[in-house]
């Protein structure tokens, strides 16, 4: 392990190695994303957050706060992309596909049937009145999943990482900048100061 | 479109060109997606791409299920397959490499950096989004209401929160919200 890393970023090195406990297999890794994405009404993140890092403890919070991290600035559908990143983290390819297959494979079957049935009968009120009530609870569900991925930076004490988060979410959901904009200044400006308090927490 | 030689082609030449440059997730490829379906490629109307995205997020699923709907109304099951494979598998891709390469250089300096750079814009961006979409789906004070209350259980319980989209769905059938 390098010496510039301890406090910041610590569990990532030892947890991901291959010698660690809990290791999924194929089935398990297809099971899991299936069963993760159709309890997913109005979003699978806050149940591949609860799978992996409560349920499973196949990842910590800060491994799975990087990891989607990751995910999330790369384009695509980013929980697509965590499944493949995940699935073959522990399993190659072959662990890739079987999460990717788990997650869009049976919600594929049921939305395919939901479109025939409307294409068959068309009324779609009641259908629309009920999603407004579950998109109602989804976002309070999104808002707690932001709470739980927030707490590894409140309990570092981690205060520059808050102020970016708090600037982001101003930025994008108070002011309404643009979306590339605000990365083009925000992601070179975190990383600096990533590396600050790096050499900081080293002196 | 009668100049187009095969609609799985153009399905997936779009949604696999399209993924590529949808940073931020599915939801914020949705007005591209519109774009391509109703104006450019005359694949459905504006009446069936909203009907479409409601059932999209009435299915279980990752966001990215809209894809599959606009192919299967466009080509039927080998539609649906093909615009979500295309609109899937090459960032699945790209996410793949790049992972590994990062794993690979778990103790090289600059990707730790950068990763946990990252951390807090993409949790300030979520917030964020769940904002922009409060602001639509939260119109009267009991929606506040739902929200909050889903947001406190989940976030202080270990309640399956599967319970609090049913108790939303069943207040929203009822017409309360």
């Amino acid at each position: 392990m390098p010496p510039e890393s301890p406090p910041v970023a610590a569990p990532a090195p030892d947890a991901s190695a291959p010698s660690a406990p809990l290791q999924p297999g194929l089935l398990e890794l297809f099971l899991a994303f299936a069963k993760m994405s159709l309890a997913g009404f109005g979003g699978v993140l806050v149940w591949a957050r609860r799978s992996i890092v409560e349920q499973h403890r196949w990842m910590t919070a800060e491994e799975f706060n990087e990891t989607f991290a990751l995910c999330h600035f790369l384009p695509g559908p980013n929980i697509v992309n965590l499944s493949v990143v995940f699935g073959s983290r522990f399993r190659g390819i072959a662990g890739g596909l079987a999460a990717f297959a788990g997650l869009v494979g049976p919600p594929m079957v049921i939305a395919t049937i939901l479109a025939a049935l409307y294409a068959r009968y068309g009324d779609i009120d009641v259908l629309r009145r009920t999603l407004a009530g579950v998109a109602c609870a989804a976002v309070g569900l999104l808002f707690a999943v932001v709470l739980k991925m927030m707490m590894p930076l409140l309990k570092r004490r981690d205060v520059t990482g808050l102020v970016i988060l708090a600037a982001v979410f101003v930025a994008i959901g108070l002011i309404r900048w643009p979306l590339q904009i605000v990365l083009l200044v925000a992601i070179p400006l975190s990383i600096a100061t990533t590396v600050l308090a790096r050499r900081m927490v080293k002196a | 479109m009668s100049s187009e030689p095969s609609p799985i082609a153009a399905l997936v030449w779009t949604f696999g060109l399209m993924s590529l440059f949808a940073v931020g997730g599915a939801n914020s490829a949705i007005p591209e997606m519109h774009r391509a379906a109703v104006d450019v490629h005359h694949w459905l109307t504006d009446k069936q791409f909203a009907d479409v995205f409601a059932i999209s997020q009435l299915s279980p699923g990752p966001n990215v299920l809209i894809v599959t709907l606009i192919g299967y109304s466009v080509a039927g099951v080998a539609g649906a397959l093909a615009a979500t494979v295309a609109m899937c598998g090459p960032t699945a891709l790209l996410a793949y490499y790049v992972s590994r390469f990062l794993d690979r250089s778990r103790d090289a300096r600059w990707p730790a950096i950068i990763q946990a750079a990252l951390v807090p814009l993409s949790i300030g961006l979520m917030a964020a989004s769940g904002l922009i979409v409060a602001q639509t789906s939260d119109q009267s004070w009991i929606a506040i209401l739902i929200t909050i209350v889903a947001a406190a259980l989940a976030f202080a319980t270990r309640i399956n929160p599967l319970w609090m989209l049913l108790a939303g769905g069943l207040l929203g059938f009822a017409g309360v919200v």
